[in-house]
């Protein structure tokens, strides 16, 4: 796969993205936000951390960065766009996901292992997975507090578009689960044509030996499971 | 010139965390009588032009392209003559 990771002034996970897709065996590229060239990708990675130091809102700035025009007709095309944490946060400043992420119930920055459960195997970034499997993914933000209207939730639901929620060891989606006050727990999300997915989790900093988990592999391989039946 | 007043507010449905702390606060620190608290951004902006219509055009652009997000905000604002 060819994955091109998008580091803004302020990422900070971009180098974690593209040592983990380049030991993979993967052909990957770090683009500059000034840049207009995404480098002909399968994939692009919307890095974590604080673009734009987090100002006005979280990814609202990165939004305006010349590259996100391109990411933008990238994926409305159908081409994989999967943003981790703050890369959540700007697809959905820039309208490619729906809702918000709000900050932390706790106003707190969480920095901790979690607990997530698959909830379809319908995507590229799910597929082969079992629906209701159980991974441990760290998180570390501070506004991941996942908020969409009434109506959005119906669409994300009847249309099976939730990735991930929150959950306990054995898979129950409980109020003592959910670290941020995310809305039902909800964890990642994809868009109705399921070529973009955004979630909170960082499964770039649970896919390498020398970390506690590596549950973040088991999504690396569904989507590399998915690039092979396309490619 | 004309300075744009403008507030950034969550709308109602959205649940507002600092809000709920800072009337926790305000309820230690014996204003009892407090119900609720709602945290909002204060923006000003100054613009190079005495036409109210068209100063309005832009904020307008402006709340809606940037500074809210319709998801969760909604915006009002003033304009005010400044020398």
């Amino acid at each position: 796969m060819r994955v091109s990771v998008i580091t803004f002034p302020g990422s900070n996970c971009d180098h974690d993205a593209f040592a983990v897709f380049s030991s993979r065996g993967h052909s990957s590229k770090m683009i500059w936000h000034k840049d207009t060239d995404l480098e002909k990708p399968d994939l692009v990675i919307l890095p974590g951390g604080f673009s734009y130091g987090d100002y006005l809102r979280c990814g609202a700035l990165a939004r305006f960065s010349p590259i996100v025009n391109e990411v933008i007709s990238f994926a409305k095309k159908g081409g994989l766009v999967m943003g981790i944490c703050n890369g959540f946060q700007v697809l959905t400043e820039t309208g490619l996901l729906p809702g918000a992420l709000m900050m932390n119930e706790s106003l707190s920055f969480i920095c901790k292992h979690q607990l997530v459960r698959v909830e379809t195997a319908n995507s590229p970034y799910t597929k082969g997975l079992a629906v209701g499997s159980v991974l441990d993914i760290p998180i570390a933000h501070k506004e991941g507090n996942y908020f969409i209207d009434k109506e959005g939730l119906k669409t994300l639901e009847d249309n099976d578009l939730i990735a991930f929620r929150y959950c306990d060891t054995k898979g129950q989606i409980t109020r003592a689960s959910n670290p941020n006050g995310a809305l039902k727990n909800i964890a990642g999300v994809l868009n109705p044509a399921r070529n973009i997915l955004g979630m909170m989790p960082h499964p770039e900093r649970s896919a390498t030996d020398t970390v506690l988990t590596q549950d973040g592999r088991r999504i690396f391989e569904a989507l590399e499971s998915y690039y092979g039946t396309i490619a | 010139m004309l300075k744009a007043k403008i507030f950034v507010q969550l709308k109602a449905s959205v649940l507002d965390p600092q809000g709920k702390a800072v009337t926790n606060s305000l309820h230690n620190l014996g204003f009892g009588g407090v119900v609720d608290t709602r945290i909002s951004k204060y923006i000003e902006i100054l613009f190079d032009s005495a036409d109210e219509a068209e100063v309005r055009t832009q904020v307008d652009k402006i709340c809606d392209s940037l500074l809210a997000n319709p998801n969760t905000e909604t915006y009002h604002y003033q304009l005010e003559a400044q020398e």
